[in-house]
């Protein structure tokens, strides 16, 4: 039958990425609670010291997956691979980090495994013994509770910041090097170049207050808005990501998981709904401020103060009204 | 080159929304809708691609009645033809399910290459694309933020986390999963309008694709309830005279957050 909980640990080679210490952390949570063992898989080309560093947690086993091909990640290396150890260790669940690179292959290993997967999982409660997930619908508007039917394995990603890595428990588990056979399989990625993207010219990390401008805005004349009152403020402007995307500010002024991660003394969001990508690189603001038209925007679930008004009559009065105050 | 854009209607990013009497879905009445930000910056990527290198045009959509129109849309934005999956008693928040009827649909037609967003605005699985890709065969490549097409082969730019990028390339017939701002989205016009009337937009339900009932039936997901998120802090909300708010919020802003 199938048991336990398999922790995929993403990794590039030198070090585990910090949603997949995310991930053990919950599957250590989880196992104490359905009664199961955890797992943990580690792929890639020469990855022995990072399997060391994962057995050095409370878990059950670590298997080391190796092979020239794991080398750089790519979709049919990786579901290759990991498929073999599924179909070898029939977890009943199989756990990974929301990241990038889990979007990428996830879906296709669930899908080979005939078995589906939820993804951007923000949470789960035991009902009955049995679990239920709870994932972000409507861009966050909503939650919604989804249970698995079916057979296992059970594959869950979820969002960075479900589980706190601080919490994981030390331990010490067995390595073992779990023998793949890839030579019958092709991979039809060429992976050509990873490289930085364009050089930040402002620093926003640095910024003891932000104005973030959001598609509320409606047209990039109106950004004055904001740049008045970052003025007022005397902070610097950002923006979410249709606001780059549209080209009315440079991407390097971008909030969020595919920006810069911010936390200024003051976040102040105009017109920003609060998605999940944008929260994550400026929940950490030590005060947020929201104004936004919808009493159920989910960035209202993140501020200090919720201002449920329509911007372009708010934010005029509070720059005057700021500027008023500084002048006493 | 065959071009598929996956392309799927969403609600309008600022309806107010409201959960229907069972609790599994929105209440759909009064809410406006549109194309899924993604695919369709999808869309414009496959009417860029077929202005380079030929080729035609066509967009697969499942869904209700009302998908027609972001469907006319595509049409009208120069689009060629249209698949229109209706799902009614078939609608799923499953994945696998989705993919599968998509799946079905875009087979026989052999497309050079298969487009689609990066996520949905409202189930936001993020999956259905790979999952596509899987079930086609296809080599894919996820959050893609360029393309670049030559002998037989799709060089992509792939957007990574924290301002990374990576340059991979794949050979044809693949499956993209495109990410918002990669170019710049065009609006129709009136000939494009005028145009799309006399396209194309054949409808098929998952049985005509030859899809067994029982199967779609079965979710390997389930979706229970759906409701407004728990808050985790106490916000303070202020709402009512603009003047008043203001006169708080500068209070706050001395007070608590210490920037005044
Ligand atoms: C892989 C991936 C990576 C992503 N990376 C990022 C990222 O790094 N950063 C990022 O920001 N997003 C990112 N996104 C996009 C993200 O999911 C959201 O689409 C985006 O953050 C929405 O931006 P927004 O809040 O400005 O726009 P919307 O969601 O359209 O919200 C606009 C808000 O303005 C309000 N509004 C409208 N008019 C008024 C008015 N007159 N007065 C007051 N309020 C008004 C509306 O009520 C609404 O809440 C990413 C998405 C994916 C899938
Ligand atoms: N019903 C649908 N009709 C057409 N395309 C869809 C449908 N559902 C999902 N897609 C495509 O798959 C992408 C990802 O959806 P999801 O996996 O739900 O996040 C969307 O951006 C669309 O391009």
């Amino acid at each position: 039958m199938a048991e336990g909980i398999l922790v995929i640990i993403e990794n590039n080679g030198e070090q585990v990425n910090r949603l997949a210490w995310e991930a053990l952390t919950g599957a250590q949570t989880f196992a104490a609670e359905v009664g199961q063992p955890v797992y943990a898989a580690v792929p890639g080309k020469s990855v022995a010291s990072l399997a060391e560093e994962v057995a050095g947690k409370k878990l059950d086993k670590v298997y080391v997956l190796e092979d020239d091909k794991l080398q750089n990640y790519t979709p049919d290396g990786y579901t290759a691979a990991l498929k073999q150890l599924i179909d070898s260790v029939q977890p009943a669940y199989v756990f990974f980090g929301h990241s990038y690179q889990v979007r990428d292959y996830a879906p296709k290993l669930a899908t080979v495994c005939e078995r589906p997967m939820l993804s951007d999982v923000i949470g789960y409660r035991m009902e009955n013994g049995k679990p239920v997930f709870v994932r972000q619908m409507f861009s966050g508007k909503f939650s919604a509770d989804f249970t698995f039917e079916g057979e296992a394995p059970y594959f869950v990603s979820f969002q960075a910041g479900t589980f706190n890595a601080d919490e994981l428990q030390d331990g010490k588990a067995d390595v073992e090097t779990f023998s793949l056979d890839l030579s019958g399989v092709e991979i039809r990625t060429e992976v050509l170049d990873i490289f930085q993207g364009v050089k930040k010219e402002v620093d926003l990390s640095k910024a003891e207050v932000i104005v973030s401008a959001g598609r509320g805005l409606k047209e990039k004349d109106n950004l004055k808005l904001v740049f008045d009152l970052a003025e007022a403020l005397g902070g610097e402007v950002a923006a979410s990501r249709p606001v780059c995307d549209d080209g009315w500010l440079p991407v390097d002024r971008q909030i969020g998981s595919s920006g810069q991660t911010v936390a200024p003394k003051l976040y102040l969001a105009v017109g920003i709904s609060g998605a999940i990508q944008h929260v994550v690189g400026m929940k950490g603001s030590k005060y947020i401020v929201a104004i936004n038209k919808d009493p159920h925007a989910p960035i209202f679930e993140i501020a200090d103060v919720g201002v449920v008004a329509d911007l372009f009559e708010v934010v005029p009065e509070l720059t005057k009204a700021i500027k008023e105050a500084k002048a006493a | 080159m065959k071009i598929a854009i996956l392309l799927k209607q969403v609600p309008v990013k600022d309806a107010q929304l409201k959960v229907n009497g069972d609790g599994t879905w929105i209440d759909e009445s009064d809410v406006t809708f549109e194309i899924n930000e993604s695919d369709h910056y999808g869309l414009e990527e496959a009417l860029r691609l077929k202005e380079k290198h030929g080729g035609e045009v066509v967009v697969v959509s499942m869904g209700p009645e009302r998908t027609k129109e972001a469907i006319k849309q595509a049409l009208a934005k120069g689009a060629d033809r249209a698949i229109y999956i209706n799902d009614d008693g078939v609608r799923s928040a499953d994945p696998v399910i989705n993919a599968k009827i998509l799946a079905a649909a875009l087979k026989p037609e052999n497309f050079d290459l298969v487009l689609s967003g990066l996520q949905s605005d409202d189930l936001g699985h993020g999956q259905t694309g790979v999952i596509v890709a899987e079930l086609l065969g296809m080599a894919h490549a996820t959050i893609v933020m360029e393309t670049d097409v030559k002998d037989g082969k799709i060089k992509v730019k792939r957007e990574l986390e924290s301002g990374w990028f990576q340059y991979v390339e794949i050979p044809l017939p693949a499956m993209l999963t495109i990410q918002s701002g990669l170019n710049q989205i065009r609006y129709a016009t009136i000939k494009g309008i005028m145009a799309a009337k006399r396209k194309e937009i054949k409808e098929v339900t998952p049985a005509d694709l030859g899809l067994d009932a029982a199967e779609l039936q079965s979710p390997g997901v389930k979706l229970h309830k759906m409701y407004v998120p728990v808050k985790t802090k106490e916000t303070v909300i202020l709402e009512g005279d603009p003047k008043e708010i203001v006169s708080q919020l500068v209070e706050k802003l001395k007070n608590e957050a210490k920037v005044i």
